[in-house]
């Protein structure tokens, strides 16, 4: 059934906390919730359609910076701001994607490149907006005059938006558009010649995914309470990437995976700290160059050969 | 005037490494179609090595060599290591890996050398020279010198020698140039080292004047790459030609806009060179067959 | 009703005239064959038709109405649909969503019910998979709808690749080498539902080289060599076209032909 996915990951959601030690527990929990709804997104782009974005995190930025800007400059409550981060996320992946995905391979890979860091700088330049490069603090959530705070409250919303994610993606995936998005990512010309308008396509796609980036980064910074331009950055660009590809590329499950392992792996290597990078770089090499399906279709497909 | 005499001197000095890291990457992504996101780390590695090792006792000129044969050793194994295994894999798949590589590198730099920033002895004296109201260091001199050598030997040798030949078959017909007989492997692998050797130098002459430090690579890379975007990948001409009007637009806009957005410019090129000539300069557009 | 025409339509790659003043005229409910070597320029002139290149010179006309530079899905919106000579099935997807994706343009969703998985949708997707099961019929691959695509052989992939141009519910088919690499059971496939697809009422316009495919199913055949027309009639009067067994075989290849084109 089309949904069962997000029924699995739902139920796990709410068994597992039966088994957390602490309620660090649930800020991994969180966190790794928070990743897995911009890494649905970005499957959706690249798994699903084909396409790269090398710069997503320029949106996981403008989320972020819009639950900051939006209470502290213009007064609107968290949760108008997140909506509307989201909205601008939108709006600028429909102008920049509308000339950057006639781009194919690795053009299309830089040009989102150049994105993601074009955001990153104004982010670290606009002190005046952004608090320049040690970032600004963000105002807690309040919903119905409750302000949210604690791991544990923040587990039960994004894990609930995850599930909501999931359910929007699925949806996608068996409906006349996933199908095309399905089939340009195999042969645009044979998708073109069908009838789809490809460059729509392709559009719709990069915004929603956008969108999805914008909400995760939003709620990166109501939890963390903390924004800073690192948010947009490159490296975190790359690990989104990283997460994609650990899980698999085109598994919406496989998402919820690849963000688990490289939110949790730094958590487990705090005393080497500074071992993060080297082991980012080391992950994305041996996946890339030997697990090119990641994780959860490999297994699948293991699984399905031990079955025989 | 004097203003803009020390804009474009600036300019071309940043322009010069630019050109350098931009030919690196042409001289690959001619060789085997990759475009390798690590080239930075190679400029990286070539002034850290060397600090490092002057900072051990080694002489300096000993100290820059070791730098530049590490270097060259590090990018071999890149390509026998990394590159080479996925061979046939997607062009996407292949800039990931590359990437991975150079915040592999990046990361082991961090551990091996430190966080923070180092400076070289210039090679001739550190007092800026007068001209025309501009002061202009010496060391740039010596930066602009060599990679002009370096460029003209490059294409000496792909003019002038056997083994040029043999690179620029590759280039041409990869198929071709196995069935008659070249070892394109090897001709692969002396493209990454020598790729690497030339971002080593352009690493040593540069930090003198720009400083280094374990995290130097990505941005030198990603402008390198803008550079030979710009001049059209695969051009070499284009890449030296790249790299140099991208340091000019780099200095002036710093100059006379703001220099918080002195790293946009690069990018910003990448993307309207993407958008309105995806082929670059002196490249050729390429027609897809069906 | 003439449903293609073409008008000195020419197209240069670089110095290259690849096709150089084609006028081709399609009467509706014919099959109309192109035949020439290789490197005569057909599955050029077939780009041209569907969209995938844009004329240098001269027209196109579908239905009457200048299509010259008109994109290929906008191609497909006014009735034209394609296979192609290389294959370009959608590897990744079952050989029933192949044909499905072939429904495209009838599908009526919009983004926000695909999202929300709206009851539209439900009965826009069955609505599609009946329409391309019934596709799936046509061509006798009814039985493989659940396979993976990339598990057929190589001429049953022909035959999805025209299952899945026949659900867009053509006007008319362009056929790019239907027959190329296949035996000769599978040729008499490709012949029983090309005459299948004919009765119908749709236009088959077909590129081949299998020259007994061409001369037992065409009612016109048009020759192309080096880019410009060679000779254009029935099948025998092209079959019996000096000029044309010249271009093929060779001057003392006359006494071949006669046995080549039975």
């Amino acid at each position: 059934m089309r949904l069962l996915p997000a029924i699995a990951i739902a139920a796990i959601l709410v068994i597992l906390p039966y088994f957390f030690p602490s309620a660090y527990y649930y800020r991994i929990g969180a966190l790794v919730f928070i990743f897995a709804l911009a890494v649905v997104g970005l499957n959706l782009l690249m798994g699903f359609a084909g396409q790269v974005s090398l710069g997503h995190a320029g949106f996981l930025g403008i989320g972020a910076y819009s639950v900051v800007i939006g209470p502290v400059y213009f007064g609107l409550p968290s949760w108008l701001s997140l909506f509307a981060g989201a909205a601008l996320s939108g709006v600028i992946a429909f102008l920049v994607g509308r000339p950057i995905l006639r781009l194919k391979g690795h053009y299309l890979a830089v040009a989102t490149l150049g994105f993601g860091l074009l955001v990153a700088i104004v982010l670290t330049n606009e002190a005046g907006w952004t608090g320049g490069p040690d970032g600004l603090s963000v105002p807690r959530l309040t919903l119905f005059g409750w302000q949210v705070r604690g791991s544990n409250a923040w587990y039960w919303i994004t894990g609930a938006t995850l599930v909501a994610g999931f359910v929007l993606a699925l949806n996608l995936m068996s409906s006349p558009t996933g199908r095309a998005l399905q089939a340009i990512h195999d042969s645009e010309i044979a998708a073109l010649v069908l009838g789809v308008d490809v460059a729509r396509k392709k559009l719709t796609v990069f915004t929603i995914s956008a969108v999805y980036a914008s909400v995760a980064g939003s709620y990166l910074a109501l939890f963390n309470g903390h924004v800073t331009p690192d948010v947009a950055g490159f490296l975190r660009s790359i690990e989104l990437v990283a997460m994609v590809v650990l899980g698999g590329m085109g598994s919406i499950v496989g998402s919820l995976v690849g963000a688990a392992v490289l939110v949790v792996l730094p958590q487990a290597l705090t005393i080497f700290h500074e071992y993060e990078q080297a082991m980012l770089g080391l992950i994305v090499m041996v996946f890339m160059i030997f697990l090119r399906r990641g994780i959860v279709p490999s297994l699948a497909a293991a699984f399905a050969g031990w079955r025989k | 005037m004097a203003e803009l005499l020390q804009f474009i001197s600036s300019g071309l000095t940043v322009g010069a490494i630019y050109a350098l890291v931009a030919l690196g990457f042409t001289l690959i992504y001619k060789a085997s179609d990759i475009i390798n996101f690590a080239q930075g780390e190679f400029v990286m590695l070539g002034g850290m090595t060397t600090v490092f090792m002057a900072l051990a006792g080694v002489p300096l000129p000993f100290a820059a060599l070791i730098a530049v044969v590490a270097t060259t050793a590090v990018g071999l194994a890149l390509h026998r290591f990394a590159v080479e295994p996925a061979r046939g894999a997607s062009p996407v798949a292949l800039i990931m890996i590359t990437i991975g590589a150079s915040i592999f590198l990046r990361g082991v730099a961090q551990i091996v050398f430190d966080r923070r920033f180092h400076s070289l002895p210039p090679l001739f004296a550190a007092e800026p020279i007068q001209f025309g109201g501009a002061a202009i260091l010496p060391q740039s001199l010596v930066v602009l010198g060599s990679a002009t050598v370096i460029v003209v030997l490059l294409w000496l040798f792909i003019d002038r020698t056997l083994l040029g030949k043999a690179v620029l078959a590759t280039a041409a017909n990869r198929l071709a140039a196995r069935l008659i007989g070249i070892d394109t492997r090897r001709i692969v692998d002396f493209s990454f080292a020598v790729s690497a050797a030339i971002g080593a130098v352009a690493g040593i002459l540069i930090t003198p004047i720009a400083l280094t430090s374990y995290d130097a690579g990505t941005l030198l890379a990603l402008k390198g790459f803008a550079a030979a975007m710009l001049g059209g990948i695969g051009s070499a001409a284009g890449a030296v030609v790249g790299g140099l009007l991208i340091g000019m637009f780099e200095a002036f806009a710093a100059g006379y806009l703001s220099s918080n957005y002195k790293d946009a410019v690069a990018f910003l090129i990448i993307l309207v060179v993407l958008i309105v000539i995806p082929q670059g300069l002196f490249g050729r557009a390429k027609i897809e067959r069906v | 009703m003439m449903i293609l025409q073409t008008d000195r339509l020419s197209i240069s790659f670089g110095g290259v005239r690849a096709v150089d003043g084609v006028n081709i005229a399609v009467e509706s409910g014919q099959v109309f064959s192109i035949i020439g070597p290789n490197g005569s320029g057909k599955t050029t002139l077939f780009n041209l038709m569907s969209g995938i290149y844009i004329p240098t010179d001269g027209g196109i006309r579908l239905a009457g109405e200048t299509v010259t530079g008109v994109a290929p899905d906008q191609l497909s919106r006014r009735g034209l649909s394609r296979t192609f000579q290389n294959l370009q099935i959608f590897s990744r997807m079952s050989v029933l969503e192949n044909v499905m994706v072939g429904r495209h343009r009838h599908e009526r969703t919009g983004i926000m019910a695909d999202l929300l998985h709206l009851p539209s949708v439900a009965r826009q997707n069955e609505a599609t998979r009946e329409a391309a099961r019934a596709a799936l019929a046509r061509v006798g691959l009814a039985e493989a709808a659940d396979r993976p695509a990339s598990s057929l052989a190589y001429g049953a992939l022909k035959r999805l690749e025209i299952a899945r141009a026949l659900a867009s519910e053509p006007k008319l088919l362009l056929l790019d080498e239907p027959a190329a690499g296949c035996n000769p059971v599978e040729t008499q496939e490709i012949d029983r539902v090309i005459r299948s697809i004919v009765k119908d009422g749709i236009t088959v316009v077909l590129v081949e080289h299998d020259m007994r495919l061409v001369m037992n199913i065409s009612d016109r055949v048009h020759v192309l060599s080096s880019g410009r027309t060679l000779a254009e009639g029935t099948p025998e009067q092209v079959r019996s076209n000096a000029a044309v067994i010249e271009v093929y075989l060779g001057v003392h290849g006359s006494q071949e032909a006669d046995r080549a084109f039975d």
